[in-house]
């Protein structure tokens, strides 16, 4: 899997979680997920086990302290899927 | 920790605490009953000269027992303390089969469908006296301990 791809499907997740105030054309790697896309804690917490299922990884509470943005859980994707 | 312990650790107060006993609690669910008494406030207006218990706070109910006293019990297993307990319920997707009427006892149970994060999703079952099942569904908590911060 490409990183292209990678990130094509964290999208296809984030997207099911975004407000309705929130356009999927607004998520970009840079893109806070609290701040900027307006993800609360709890649907966050579901991006994240949707992303386990995804990418068949686990993430330890340290891995969900650090993804403040979408790059932030590629790069935890990434590191996961080298392990 | 034992269950009236439990109990004691709810952020709920008159009126507004929906648990009289929690049974039983486990990793897996919790079991508790609650009696909903004539007397209670909100019957006075819902409805007008018909008193039926609000959805809402069969919801509640269910969410007093099922979430919020499993997720006190799971975090008390993982080392955490209790002093300073936030929680929030964060969805609900409820289904009303009968009618709660003043003076009835019920009787919730929840099965937990994960714990991650702090987040506990469960999914809960409110049955009457007469063993019928009255409301059931899925919930959603988000659970913080502010001696963290």
């Amino acid at each position: 899997m490409t990183e292209t791809d990678r990130y094509a499907k964290l999208k296809e997740i984030i997207r099911i979680y975004l407000p309705e105030d929130v356009a999927v054309t607004e998520i970009s790697a840079s893109s806070h997920f609290i701040n900027e896309l307006n993800i609360n804690s709890a649907n966050l917490v579901d991006i994240v086990l949707d992303v386990e299922d995804a990418f068949d990884i686990t993430l330890e509470n340290e891995d969900m302290d650090q993804m403040q943005t979408v790059q932030d859980a590629l790069d935890i994707i990434d590191g996961k899927l080298k392990e | 920790m034992n269950h009236q312990h439990i109990v004691s650790h709810l952020p709920y107060e008159k009126p507004f605490l929906f648990v009289d006993e929690l049974t039983h609690v486990d990793t897996k669910g919790a079991t508790g009953s609650f009696t909903f008494h004539r007397e209670m406030y909100f019957y006075q207006g819902h409805f007008k000269d018909h008193p039926v218990t609000p959805g809402v706070l069969l919801t509640e109910c269910c969410a007093q027992i099922g979430l919020v006293c499993l997720g006190i019990y799971l975090l008390q297993g993982e080392g955490v303390p209790m002093s300073n307990l936030q929680v929030g319920l964060s969805s609900s997707e409820m289904e009303f089969l009968l009618p709660v009427y003043p003076g009835e006892k019920v009787t919730v149970h929840s099965e937990k469908v994960y714990f991650r994060f702090n987040k506990l999703k469960c999914s809960v079952k409110m049955h009457n006296e007469e063993g019928q099942l009255v409301c059931k569904g899925i919930l959603s908590g988000m659970f913080k301990n502010t001696a963290d911060e």
